[in-house]
Parts: C-alpha cells; structure tokens; sequence
C-alpha cells in the first residue's frame, strides 16, 4: 500500500499497517511532519468533546497512545498530564457540570473542582474563578518526534520531497497507485492522509472530499520553570471547538513544556490560506491567557506560528475505503485533533485494508458522506 | 502642521540606517508625513554606528569613510523633526506590521528586552529598511569565550570604543572582514593575519563592474593599503577550524581549503591570539517583511533577499524596501535607494543618475556576493559534537541524524525535531548553518512572525 502524507496521521496508518503484516510505502511531497502536524501542539484531549463518534475514537486514542508510550522512544514526549478547564462565573459552571456528567456517562473520566480548589492544583491561577473540571486522561505527546518515531517504527519505505500529481487508475477504474515527478509507486490500495490538503487528493482520484482550512494561531513565551502544571482552558473553548462560524473564536489553552516554554493557543478562524499576520487574533490570545494566569503578563512572548487545520462540514474526520473509487481509503480531515485521534485513526486504516473487524463502529466518518444526495453517480 | 502620535503618516519607515535615514528626510523634503521607527538609540544603523555620548570620542569619523554623507541627512533629520515633518522613535523595536482596514499598523515596544511599553504608528505606506545581521557558520570551538562576530566586534568599537583583545585573528569571508581588520588594527590592537574562506579572484572575473565602481574600488584599495601598513596578513582559501583554551582563545587552527571549503588534510598551523573575530557576510533581516507576504528570492551568496521592482516596490502594493533588505550591497547603495524609494512613494520620478548610480552598485553587490558565497564544503570542518544551535545546545551530530534518520528536510523540520532555532535568538544565528546541514534547497527565508520578543500583557493591550 501507498499512504500519501507523511503528518502524524499518516505515520499512525503506517505503523498499524506495518503491525499489521502490510508492505508499506509513505509518501511526501515534503519533509517528515512538514505539515500541520508540525503546527500542532500535541494534545491528546477528551475534554473537549461531546459524547459522539468524535469522542469515542478520542477514548480509543488516548488508551493507544498509552501503549505507543511504552514502544516508543520518550524522544516523543508523552506526558500524561491531565487538563484543567475552568468556568469564570456560575453559569459558566452550571453548563460545565452538564457538560462533564455526559462525558461521564460516555466512558471520560472526571472530578468536579470548587473554585476554591483551584488553586491547589494550578497555584499562578487567576484568583475569583468559580470553579472547573480536571480530566486526567487528557494528555500530550511532541507532534512531529511522535510523527517521526511512529514512522521510523512502522518500518515503511519513505520517499520525501516527491509531490503525488496523480492518483492512477485501472481498467476497471481501481486505484493501482500514484504518481510522482520521481516515478509511480504502484500498489492496490492508496491511503489519502495529506491532511488540509486532502481535498486535492481526492479530486485526483475523482472524488470529493471537502476538507477546508481553519487557520489557528499559537504564542509561545520564554522558557519559564513550570508555572502551568496542566493543559488549562476555560469553559467556553469547547462552545469554539464546536462552532462552524467562520469568524474568529479564540479561547486559550494554556500548558508548560518539559523545554520550558509556555504555550497558548489556539485560536480557530476560517480565513483560507491567509498567512499574514493579524495583530487582532494575538492580542485576544494573549489577554485570554493572562486573565487565566496573572503572572504571564510580564513574560515575553518569543515567537508566534500558524497552522491551518484540515476540517470537514460537520467536524468529523473521513477514515475509510472511498466506495466511488475502489482502492482509494482516505484519513483526513481531522480538524484540530488529529494527533490526539492519529492511532485510533490509524488501527481503523489497518482494519479495512487487512479486512478484519475495526476497533469501533467507522460509520460516522463514511468519506462519502457529504455527497449523498448531491451526486447522481 | 506639526504631526501628532494619533495621526496617520504619510509613511512609516522602519530602520534608521543608511537606507532608513535617507529614506526619512529625503521623504520629508518632498512633503510627507514620517514615522521614523528605530531599534537602536541613534539614528545611523551599522555603518554610521555612533559612540555613546558620555564616551567622549573626539572624531568618531576617524572609524568611518563618507562620514559626511551622514551627518548631512542627521542634520535634516533634526531640522524636519523641529519642524514635525518627521516623528523620529528611537529605541522602538518593531514586532510586527499588520494591513487594517484603511491603513498599516506598525507595532512595537520600547526597550532592548520588549519589557518597555507599546506603541503603534498608523501609516499610508511603509518602508522596510531593517538592514541585515552577520551570518555564522560554526566550527569547532566556535563556542569558547573569546570568539566573538566580526560585525560585533567591529560595532563594539565604533559604538563603545573597546576592542575583543590584543591579539585579534579575523576570519569567515567578505569584504567585511578587510574593513574590521583596518579598524581593529587602527585602534591599537595587533592583528596577524586576516583569514578568508573565499577569494577576491571572483572580482577580477568582473572587470566591467569593477570598472563602473571606481569608489568601490578605492574603497578596497584603502582597506588594502591600512592592512599592509598595519602588518595584516591576508589568507585566503584559509579557514578557522579549531580553537584551543578552554576558559579563554589561546590559540586557533588556521586550515587550507580546498575549492569546495573542504579542508586540506594536514595543512592546519596554530596561531596564539586571543580573540577571534568571526563572520560569513551578513543576511538580511526580513522577518518584518516576509510576515506581511513580501516575496523573497535567493542572493548569489545564498541568502534570502526581498523581491524588489526598479522603484523598490516589494511585492505587497504599499510597502517599499532599501538597502540591504534588498541584497547586501553597502552603505552607499543603501542611501541611494533610500532616496528612489521617497521619490517613488511621493510620486515623485526619480532622476536618472540616482537610478544608474543604485544599479551599478546592485551589480558591484552581485559580484561581491558571488565572491564570498560559503561553498558545500564548509560543513566538513564540523566535527559531530559542534553545537550548532547554541541556544538549545544542539549538535551537528544530532542535525544529521534528524535528516538522516527522521526525515527532516528543512530548517523547519530540523527544528521540530530537534529543537535547533526555537531558543531565544529563534534561529537567527543557526538558521543559515541548520538550512545547509538539512540540504534545503528552497531556501525559505526563515518565517518569524514576531521580530522581537514583546511581552504577554503588551501583546494583550488594546491599541491606542
Ligand atoms: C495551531 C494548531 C494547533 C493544533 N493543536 C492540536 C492539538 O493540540 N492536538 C491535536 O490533536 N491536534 C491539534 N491540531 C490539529 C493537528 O495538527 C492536525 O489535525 C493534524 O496535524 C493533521 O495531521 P495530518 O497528518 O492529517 O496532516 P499533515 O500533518 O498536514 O500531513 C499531511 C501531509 O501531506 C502532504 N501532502 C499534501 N499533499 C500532498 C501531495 N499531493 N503529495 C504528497 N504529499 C502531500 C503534506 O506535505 C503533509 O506533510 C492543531 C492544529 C493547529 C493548526
Ligand atoms: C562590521 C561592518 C562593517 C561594514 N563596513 C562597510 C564598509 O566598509 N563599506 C560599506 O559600504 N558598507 C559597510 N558595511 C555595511 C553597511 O553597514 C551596510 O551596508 C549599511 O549599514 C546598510 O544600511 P541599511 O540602512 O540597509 O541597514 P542598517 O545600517 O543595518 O540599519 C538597519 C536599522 O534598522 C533597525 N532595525 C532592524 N530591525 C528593526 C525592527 N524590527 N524594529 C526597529 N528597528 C529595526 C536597526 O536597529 C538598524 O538601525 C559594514 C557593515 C558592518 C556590520
């Protein structure tokens, strides 16, 4: 098989695939997590999400990427750190409290924190909050080391700086492989993990898949000793994860690395592919996360980055065999948590390619789905 | 009517260098309005670079040739701001320009550190004249105290008045180091030998630049004459590979090389000193420029340079570049398309001498660059325990192994997988070093969206 798209998602399908007796090739028309998986900030979060399809291949993830820990160099980071999220007011809370019982019922693992308590587990909060959630499953891996390792593990062939410029065909319309300015690389089955790009792909099999970008931003301070022990984020990031507003939301997520430097992010605007810089969206951030941790005011920040998130109409990633076009699978999509959905996304490629039973139900993620309806063929 | 903070200039020029400077007053002379935006505490960028006031120095021109061409646009800098044609802001570091909906918005903070306060500038147009800073190439021993940069050393004593140490090796490449040398030697110190990685053969293959260049040439021709009168010894094909003394330069290894800037096995020869000033040419600082989507393109020394049109238009309608953000070419041809610019965003046409004049010093550059560029050899003086990236103490050993063996192809790449570039300087001393040892060869002009670092709570405040 040929994966196209060497981003964590990819890596992921190469190395359940690799496990999976499959012979293997991935390929990139870039480097090794060149995408937005080096954009990424790694966390591996159910928090955020709502009791669906979304949150139960969350939950596979994070039990995965708890065996991946232990197969894969700690070069890759993972931290089990756990996530904070906090609620300003009483309101805020009373939705929050909601919010957690039905992760609950959803299998998501939780303790409720009075506002009094905050300040036990995360001392450089804000004083006044009235209260949160503290979700220990909620972890975090370096992105493009995790990206690499899964790679280099998976025992794939890689072919870097190779473009796909086609998706070839058979007689009978069947996927035989791809094509590159370095040659074809032929096999039966061809998954499309070029992320964001994702729909390009798919247009040269034939096919639509309507992955758009999302452009989110992310600030990083100086090397701090840890002052943000834990993911942390207020209550009303999960209303912005949610939205299908093109306008800006931001809503910060504040955590400390191992290196040192503090991270915040991300904020979710849908500008295409606009890379200049909007003073707007990082004065927002900036003052989201200072309102979370006071002290952060007088750190400097030295460097800012951008990302564009591949996201489809209704959020969901497309993971699976494309019917319209037999041989091509597709997983992508993933919107703002394909590092944490990457090896449940991965184990469901693997399941369809060696035709045994998936690890959970893959129907919700159909890439089909958006063209029911809509297209005669 | 004198301009007040709020308003909105005519023109926003960023650096007060050569090409700033002259941009500034010459834009005022024809009638605009003018932020002049600065980082440092005097106008006059690298070259003009003035001694502190409380230092004394009688003649801080006795460092500096065309002297005369600077105080002159100082002076009108003065007159113009007296009469509030031209808002200078010294000691404001820009982090980023951003488009609003009716005009540009220059951001920056007060201060060395960006722990100063904010401020913003509203301009029709904008102006990139940040310059360039000096590009190194690490080697072993790079690190030991002692070693310094040459443009730092240089700009230590136009600045400070005080010189790295008594016994100075220059070396890297470029014509830079010619210049230091006569002014390191000029301030007391002795220096044995200049050591050159390239040549000045590549001059001679251009007889018709060099020709057209007469100044240029004098210019050579002096530096030529102090060193010889100094004692200097000029190596060329020759590079620093070692260094030796571990608190302290005692010593450095002086190499032959090959046309590749392979070493020449065996050909090393210690020479005691302590201190070495170091430097690759200097690489234009664009981050300003390439966040706002300015198109870039590669220089014969392989750096990246801003695309620019015959009337140093960058590629994004309302902002124009000067001096070396468009190609490293000196001080003249910094003040020389300083000037076009102001003419050009005054609407003003040019005159014909002042756009011949910019192109034979653009061509003299060209050569210059050609002359110096560091060739694919260098890397092989690197042993795999040199640090690279000083800042996260990242080795040469571990930058290959991220594209040997984890498929990094790029500065960005190397960076996320090794963490080289993501320290305080954020690249900009490894950067160039990082790209080579990654095999990058579309060379991206490294993207910083913040120039400086600015604090959390300054980026939070609300404008104005
Ligand atoms: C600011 C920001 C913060 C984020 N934070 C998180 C987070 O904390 N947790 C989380 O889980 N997710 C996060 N995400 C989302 C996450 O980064 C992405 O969902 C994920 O990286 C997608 O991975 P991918 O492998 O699908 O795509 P990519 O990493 O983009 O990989 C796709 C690859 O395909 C290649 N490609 C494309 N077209 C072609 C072609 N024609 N031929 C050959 N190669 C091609 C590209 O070069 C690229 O390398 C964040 C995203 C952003 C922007
Ligand atoms: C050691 C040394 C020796 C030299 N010798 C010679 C020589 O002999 N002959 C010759 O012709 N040339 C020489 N040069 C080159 C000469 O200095 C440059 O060509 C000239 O200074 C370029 O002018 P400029 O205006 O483009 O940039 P610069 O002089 O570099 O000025 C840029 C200005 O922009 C400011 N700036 C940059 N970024 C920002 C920001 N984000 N916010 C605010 N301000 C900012 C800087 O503080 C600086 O003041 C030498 C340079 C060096 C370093």
């Amino acid at each position: 098989m040929v994966i196209v798209g060497a981003g964590v998602v990819g890596a992921a399908c190469a190395y359940y695939a690799g496990r999976a007796g499959l012979s293997v090739a991935v390929v990139d028309r870039g480097a090794v997590a060149g995408g937005t998986t080096g954009a990424g900030e790694g966390n591996l979060l159910v928090s955020d999400k709502e009791p669906g399809p979304e949150l139960a291949l969350a939950l596979l993830s994070t039990r995965l990427w708890r065996e991946l820990a232990a197969e894969l160099p700690p070069e890759i980071e993972y931290e089990t750190k756990g996530g904070l999220v906090v609620a300003a007011d009483e309101p805020g809370l009373t939705s929050l409290r909601a919010f957690r019982a039905a992760q609950g019922a959803a299998g998501v693992e939780s303790t409720d924190v009075p506002g009094d308590r905050l300040r036990d587990l995360e001392p450089h909060l804000a004083h006044g909050l009235a209260g949160g959630v503290l979700y220990p499953q909620d972890a975090q891996v370096q992105p493009a080391l995790a990206a690499a390792h899964l790679l280099r593990a998976s025992g794939a062939r890689l072919h870097l700086g190779a473009e796909v410029t086609a998706v070839l065909r058979g007689p009978g319309g069947a996927v035989r492989g791809v094509r590159t300015p370095r040659g074809d690389l032929l096999a039966p089955a061809v998954v499309n993990a070029t992320g964001t790009w994702a729909g390009r792909l798919a247009t040269l099999a034939g096919v639509t898949v309507p992955v758009l970008p999302r452009r989110g931003y992310v600030l990083v301070t100086e090397a701090l000793p840890r002052v943000v022990r834990r993911k942390v984020y207020a209550a009303d990031y999960v209303a912005d994860v949610a939205s299908g507003s093109a306008a800006l939301q931001t809503s910060a997520v504040v955590e400390g690395t191992p290196a040192g430097p503090v991270l915040i992010g991300a904020s979710r605007e849908r500008v295409g592919f606009d890379r200049t810089l909007s003073a707007g969206v990082l004065r927002r951030l900036a003052a989201q996360a200072a309102a979370l941790f006071p002290v952060l005011a007088e750190v400097r920040v030295i460097r800012t980055y951008q990302g564009f998130r591949p996201y489809l109409p209704d959020h969901l990633p497309a993971i699976g065999p494309d019917p319209r076009a037999p041989g091509l699978l597709h997983a992508c999509g993933h919107e703002g948590a394909g590092i944490g959905l990457a090896p449940a996304t991965g184990r469901l490629i693997a399941a369809a390619l060696t035709g045994t039973a998936g690890p959970l139900d893959a129907q919700p993620f159909r890439p089909d789905r958006f063209t029911e309806g809509t297209e005669p063929e | 009517m004198p301009i007040s903070p709020s308003d909105t200039h005519d023109l926003a020029v960023i650096g007060a260098g050569p090409a700033g400077l002259a941009a500034a007053v010459t834009a005022a002379d024809l009638g605009l309005t003018v932020a002049l935006v600065d980082a440092a505490a005097r106008p006059g960028g690298q070259f003009y670079r003035q001694p502190a006031a409380g230092l004394g120095a009688a003649r801080p021109q006795a460092l500096h040739h065309s002297w005369g061409a600077f105080a002159r646009r100082a002076g009108r800098l003065a007159a113009h701001r007296t009469a509030g044609r031209i808002r200078y802001l010294a000691e404001h570091h820009v982090w980023a320009v951003t488009r609003e909906a009716a005009h540009w918005a220059v951001h920056a903070v007060r201060g060395p550190d960006g722990a100063g306060a904010r401020a913003e500038v509203a301009a029709r147009t904008v102006l990139l004249a940040t310059g360039a800073y000096e590009r190194q190439l690490p080697f072993p021993g790079w690190t030991v105290p002692g070693v310094v940069g040459a443009g730092g050393a240089q700009a230590m004593l136009k600045a400070g008045l005080v010189v790295p140490g008594r016994r100075i090796v220059v070396a890297g490449s470029g014509p830079l180091l010619l210049a230091v040398a006569g002014s390191l030697a000029a301030a007391g110190a002795t220096v044995p030998v200049v050591v050159e990685a390239g040549g000045y053969a590549g001059y001679a293959r251009a007889p018709r630049t060099l020709a057209a260049n007469p100044r240029k040439l004098v210019e050579g021709i002096g530096h030529a004459a102090a060193l010889r009168r100094y004692g200097v010894r000029l190596r060329t094909r020759s590079a620093i590979t070692a260094v030796h003394g571990t608190d302290r330069v005692e010593a450095v290894t002086l190499t032959r090389l090959d046309r590749d800037w392979r070493p020449v096995a065996g050909s090393g020869l210690r020479i005691p000193c302590d201190a070495l000033a170091v430097g690759h040419g200097l690489v234009p600082q664009l981050d300003l420029a390439t966040a706002l989507g300015c198109a870039t393109r590669r220089t014969p020394d392989g750096t990246a340079a801003l695309v620019l049109d015959g009337r140093q238009r960058t590629t994004v309608d309302g902002v124009w570049a000067a001096g070396e953000t468009g190609g490293v070419g000196g001080a003249e041809l910094a003040l020389c398309e300083g000037e076009l610019a102001a003419h050009d965003i005054a609407g003003r046409a040019p005159g014909g001498v002042l756009l011949r004049h910019r192109d034979r010093l653009r061509r003299f550059a060209g050569v210059m660059a050609a002359a110096h560029a560091p060739r694919a050899g260098w890397s092989d003086w690197l042993r795999s325990d040199t640090e690279v990236c000083r800042c996260e103490e990242v080795t040469a050993g571990r930058v290959r192994e991220a594209v040997g063996d984890l498929g990094a192809r790029d500065t960005r790449t190397v960076k996320l997988l090794t963490r080289a570039g993501m320290g305080w300087c954020q690249g900009r001393m490894c950067g160039p070093a990082v790209a080579h040892l990654a095999g990058e060869t579309a060379l991206e002009a490294g993207r910083r969206l913040l120039a400086c670092p600015v604090t959390l709570g300054e980026l939070a405040r609300e404008e104005r």
